[in-house]
């Protein structure tokens, strides 16, 4: 467990790298490999979720701590954060929709996306899990989704480079995606020496 | 039980009126032109127009920030509608369409060596220029295909790109796409071309490709128009005089002047 004088930069850099949402924790996997065909698409997914991410964990930790916690009522947490997400999603997508365009476009389809995205959601629970304080919490959040960000973008990467190559056509398309993010996950496996959580 | 059902009550309440606001709010008021307008566009979304979106091109045409005219891949016909529903005048165009300046390909463009590499003209471009002793001639691997948003590019039998200039709408991405520039746009109305983009001697280009373009003068003598002129051992058409009567192509050795 995370103990509560432990470095804020130490929670940042554990949910970036050390503990990856995609390629360690093996959450939200269906958009990683759904939107990674594309650099461009993967960075605008990669800031949805990040934007998302952030405001909900915030909020959820908000309603877990002094809503649900006061009343005993944990076992509500899972109905009342999806409630949160599907609104902040809405919410979002409306607000940037009216007060900037260019980034509503920019977003585009990946900002309703996001409302059905497990990591988002994953994000909230083991933020509580680990009984982080508020600006814990937050920080969390942001490497959480920042990390998120890092390996969809680095495996948008890899699959766009990977096209060119001369693939056997067995493992043409999804299954060579499949392997590179399993050589992916092992390479992250390394920062698992770098500290221990 | 009661507190729970309360309070989760109480949170959909307040999310659900949240919504309400924020709906009421933050009330977009979209113009019904630009959506007409934007069903009338391409779709293509290709960003010729500098506005990036097919919808952010509609909105400035209805604000009249632009012409009517600027998105090339609409046809007259299309562009005559907008201007029906805008109230506005229709100033059109002439068509242009995009064309290989090569006629090499496997057959007859020697390599001066095999390449091995990522199958992509940028890739390949890499390396000494390309695998062609013609140093002007396309490469094949067909990076303008891949630019092409309306799918008008093929790859032939020969590795030649074959644009179709019926769904060619002008927009220039292959023109782009292609490292050796071998891809140019043609007024629609200029039916003849020359299919060689080779500005080396003649006896240069003969050595290197059996369908290159010499500077033999035989398309000039045909001519009536005087539409032909040769510059660095390269045969052009002006559009202006050609009346494509197809003279020069009859007369080409190389049957490199061609049409579509």
């Amino acid at each position: 467990m995370i103990s509560n004088n432990l470095n804020i930069f130490l929670i940042f850099l554990s949910a970036l790298l050390v503990n990856n949402i995609l390629l360690i924790r093996f959450i939200g996997l269906c958009s990683f490999f759904g939107i990674s065909q594309r650099i461009e698409s993967s960075l605008g997914m990669g800031a949805a979720v990040t934007s998302v991410m952030v405001m909900s964990s915030s909020i959820t930790w908000l309603i877990y701590n002094f809503l649900l916690i006061p009343f005993h009522l944990q076992y509500l947490r899972t109905v009342s954060f999806i409630l949160v997400i599907a609104t902040l999603v809405q919410l979002v997508e409306r607000f940037t929709k009216k007060y900037n365009t260019n980034l509503y476009q920019a977003l585009g389809i990946y900002l309703p996306l996001v409302t059905t995205n497990c990591a988002i959601l994953a994000a909230a629970f083991l933020g509580i899990d680990y009984h982080l304080s508020f600006l814990q919490n937050l920080i969390y959040a942001l490497g959480v989704s920042l990390g998120y960000l890092l390996a969809i973008v680095l495996f948008a990467s890899i699959r766009e480079r990977i096209i060119f190559s001369p693939i056997p056509k067995a493992f043409k398309g999804v299954p060579i995606a499949f392997l590179t993010a399993s050589l992916m996950s092992l390479a992250f496996l390394g920062f698992k020496g770098l500290f221990r959580l | 039980m009661i507190a729970s059902l309360l309070i989760l009550g109480t949170l959909g309440l307040i999310f659900g009126a949240l919504l309400t606001l924020a709906h009421q709010r933050l009330k977009i008021e979209i113009n019904p032109l630009v959506e007409k307008v934007t069903n009338l566009l391409p779709g293509a979304n290709c960003g010729t127009c500098g506005y990036g979106k097919c919808n952010l091109l509609a909105e400035a045409i209805v604000k009249g920030k632009v012409g009517l005219d600027l998105c090339p891949a609409t046809e007259p016909e299309v562009i005559e509608k907008i201007a029906q529903l805008l109230g506005k005048e229709a100033k059109i165009k002439e068509r242009k369409v995009a064309r290989l300046l090569c006629a090499g390909g496997k057959k007859n463009a020697k390599e001066s060596f095999h390449y091995f590499g990522i199958k992509d003209c940028q890739a390949a471009m890499l390396v000494a220029g390309g695998n062609l002793l013609c140093k002007y001639g396309c490469l094949g691997f067909g990076s303008c295909i891949d630019a092409c948003p309306f799918e008008a590019i093929e790859i032939n039998e020969n590795f030649l790109p074959v644009i179709d200039s019926e769904k060619c709408k002008g927009c220039g991405k292959c023109v782009d796409a292609c490292p050796k520039g071998l891809i140019k746009l043609f007024p629609a109305s200029q039916k003849f071309f020359v299919a060689c983009g080779s500005e080396d001697k003649g006896a240069t280009t003969a050595r290197n490709c059996s369908v290159g373009c010499i500077g033999c003068q035989k398309c000039i003598k045909v001519c009536e128009q005087d539409a032909i002129t040769i510059e660095n051992s390269l045969a052009k058409i002006d559009p202006e005089k050609c009346n494509n009567c197809g003279k020069c192509a009859e007369a080409c050795p190389k049957g490199i002047i061609k049409s579509n």
